[in-house]
């Protein structure tokens, strides 16, 4: 897939070389590579076209100095672009000064929602401050023995009320104990739903009214493909994120959905996992993510030969 | 039944009995990837129907006939070349499914729709709790054992050897006549070596322990996830020597259109659709009925 990518890149950067600028007429076979890169890293089409557009103006405006060749002025401009929509600085977890912080997880099945409740308290932990985790899934078999048992393994409270209650119950009475007894952080694991489920995606309210959260997180599976930022779009319009986890990146997906996320939500990413252990998370960090979605390692060292 | 319904496609009514136009195309080729079905393999699709173009003018019903034959003929020839039209356990015989996949895909909950249809269709099963990773993964499959009315083999010791519960399980099966042994597995992503070795290992104990028994090995694909799926598929593949995929949360807007890839590189025919979280949410394969919720219009 990568030796693909980059002889697909070695083409674009054929056809700048001997071409003493980047130009209108001599852009398009290289836009169209990335295009193609962009796609094949799972990034949605709408953000593909959008960004390529934009590269593309970008690129043609471009200085190219004397000793720069223009593929390799091209590739940086496009990494430079792709680094600066994925937002600057690292971006932390809400801390309030009225405690309890509140940070809402959400997103769909399977993505890693109650295991980066986990992480996130560790890391809260770490820092000093005390985390309280609330296990308002009442619909996915075993999901509160999973929260209760990844809360022993790193020794950390778990609020749970059985499944017979509903959610923004379980929320609001997890709140309440997190505030009469000093947490500085409230954790709340929710059920994973799609976002075309209305019922699902109105309860989702429901939960947010109950608690008032200081932040929402949407977790992504970085192997997420093109609904990436259709999810983005409903989960933001209906719940409001502030930000979003990206999971499961220990594997080798191109990880596409970052750029799609931050481009639908204006969010920035906040964290990444990388493991199903609870240790599994890093902080985000653009430049990385970049690479990753270009396969820019190769990239680079390509272009240091043409 | 929320995915079977508006399978009609629509985009006739867009586009009309004009000629298939580049516009037109353009639109096909934007509603292929968007339904993750790759850059390569929509190329690949798009490249024949332009040829046919230049052979004849099509209007755009033909032009749709045509794509849906090509789309159906992919997913469809690995189903053809393993002689089996659809997807069941031999009576009177040890049949032994494995579930294998990524994290989160649905292979615990496919497991238990699987348990509840086996059952529904008059085989005794029984159910290998080989997940002893994650965090109440026995406990998930219990409730669903019990959901489908299916016994349960399972060792609550966290990380106990996955292999020695499907050799237990195994024995049960054989000293029970059971028919269908459904076997949970771990989830782990591809790019894991010691992982991949330990569901090689599963296999091996399973071909040694039962050479006679009758092993499907399915891959369990989320319908969500994009190109990464054909890494998964060919991983996979070697490490379980897969005989097939079942695709899961097709009831989301997502179209699953990687299976297009994964059927004509990795060449594993499509067995089941999931599509959503209860017991009934199961369907065997359809070919036709897939594509034409891949084509629909959002
Ligand atoms: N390799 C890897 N696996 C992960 C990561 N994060 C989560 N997982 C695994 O992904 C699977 C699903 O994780 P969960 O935390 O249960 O996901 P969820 O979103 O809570 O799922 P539902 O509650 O069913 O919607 C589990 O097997 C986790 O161990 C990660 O960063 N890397
Ligand atoms: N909407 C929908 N959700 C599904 C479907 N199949 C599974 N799920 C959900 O997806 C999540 C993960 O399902 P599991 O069966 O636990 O997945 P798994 O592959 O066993 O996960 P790990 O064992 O952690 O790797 C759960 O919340 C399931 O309810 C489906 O067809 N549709
Ligand atoms: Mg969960
Ligand atoms: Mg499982």
């Amino acid at each position: 897939m990568f030796d693909d990518l980059s002889a697909s890149f070695e083409d674009a950067i054929k056809g700048l070389r001997g071409e003493n600028k980047i130009s209108e007429e001599n852009i398009g076979p290289a836009l169209k590579q990335v295009r193609r890169a962009l796609l094949e890293a799972d990034v949605s089409l709408s953000v593909v076209k959008e960004f390529v557009a934009e590269v593309g103006q970008k690129a043609i405006g471009a200085e190219v100095v004397r000793g720069v060749k223009p593929g390799q002025k091209f590739v940086e401009v496009v990494k430079q672009e792709l680094v600066e929509v994925m937002g600057g600085e690292n971006a932390p977890l809400a801390n309030v000064s009225e405690k309890p912080t509140v940070i809402l997880m959400a997103g769909l099945q399977g993505a890693g929602k109650t295991t980066a409740t986990a992480k996130l308290a560790l890391h809260l932990k770490d820092q000093g401050r005390k985390a309280l985790m609330v296990a308002a899934d009442v619909y996915r078999p075993a999901a509160i023995e999973q929260l209760t048992t990844l809360g022993s393994q790193i020794d950390i409270d778990v609020f749970s009320l059985g499944s017979n209650l509903k959610p923004e119950q379980i929320a609001a009475s997890g709140l309440e104990k997190a505030r009469n007894e000093g947490f500085d952080t409230l954790l709340v694991d929710t059920a994973g739903r799609l976002q075309i489920d209305s019922e699902m995606m109105d309860e989702m309210v429901r939960i947010r009214s109950a608690v008032n959260p200081d932040e929402v997180l949407l977790v992504v599976d970085s192997m997420i493909g093109q609904e990436a930022a259709e999810l983005t779009r409903a989960f933001h319009e209906k719940v409001g994120i502030t930000g979003a986890v990206l999971t499961k990146l220990d594997g080798d997906s191109r990880g596409g959905a970052a750029l799609s996320i931050k481009k639908i939500s204006g969010k920035p990413i906040k964290f990444i996992g990388t493991g199903e252990k609870v240790e599994a998370l890093e902080p985000f960090h653009p430049e990385r993510m970049a690479s990753r979605i270009l396969g820019m390692g190769d990239v680079l060292t390509l272009v240091e030969k043409a | 039944e929320k995915t079977r319904k508006g399978f009609v496609t629509d985009l006739l009514e867009k586009f009309g009995d004009d000629p298939l136009t580049p516009e037109v195309l353009d639109d096909l080729e934007a509603l292929l990837l968007r339904a993750d079905v790759g850059v390569n393999a929509t190329d690949q699709i798009i490249t024949a129907l332009r040829r046919r173009l230049n052979e004849e003018v099509l209007d755009s019903k033909e032009g749709f006939r045509f794509l849906k034959q090509q789309l159906c003929q992919i997913v469809n020839k690995p189903i053809k070349n393993s002689n089996q039209e659809v997807l069941a356990p031999k009576h009177k015989s040890l049949n032994i499914w494995l579930l294998v996949g990524v994290n989160g895909v649905g292979k615990t909950t496919t497991l238990g729709k699987l348990a509840h249809l086996a059952l529904r269709s008059g085989y005794t099963a029984l159910i290998a709790a080989a997940d002893t990773f994650r965090a109440a993964a026995v406990q998930q499959v219990q409730i669903w054992g019990r959901r489908s009315g299916v016994s349960v083999i399972a060792n609550e010791t966290p990380n106990a050897d996955p292999a020695a519960i499907v050799f237990d399980a195994i024995g049960a099966a054989k000293s029970k006549e059971i028919e269908l042994l459904l076997v949970d597995t771990a989830g782990r992503l591809q790019t894991k070596n010691n992982l991949m070795e330990e569901l090689a290992k599963i296999r091996r104990i399973i071909d040694r322990l039962a050479p006679e028994a009758i092993v499907e090995s399915l891959l369990v694909l989320d319908a969500s996830q994009g190109q990464n799926g054909l890494n998964q598929a060919m991983s996979f593949a070697e490490s379980a020597n897969l005989t097939g995929v079942v695709i899961t949360k097709l009831d989301g807007s997502s179209r699953g259109g990687v299976a297009f890839a994964v059927a004509s590189e990795a060449k594993l025919p499509i067995r089941f659709i999931g599509a959503g979280e209860r017991l009934q949410d199961l369907k065997p394969f359809n070919s036709f009925e897939f594509v034409e919720a891949l084509l629909a219009n959002r």
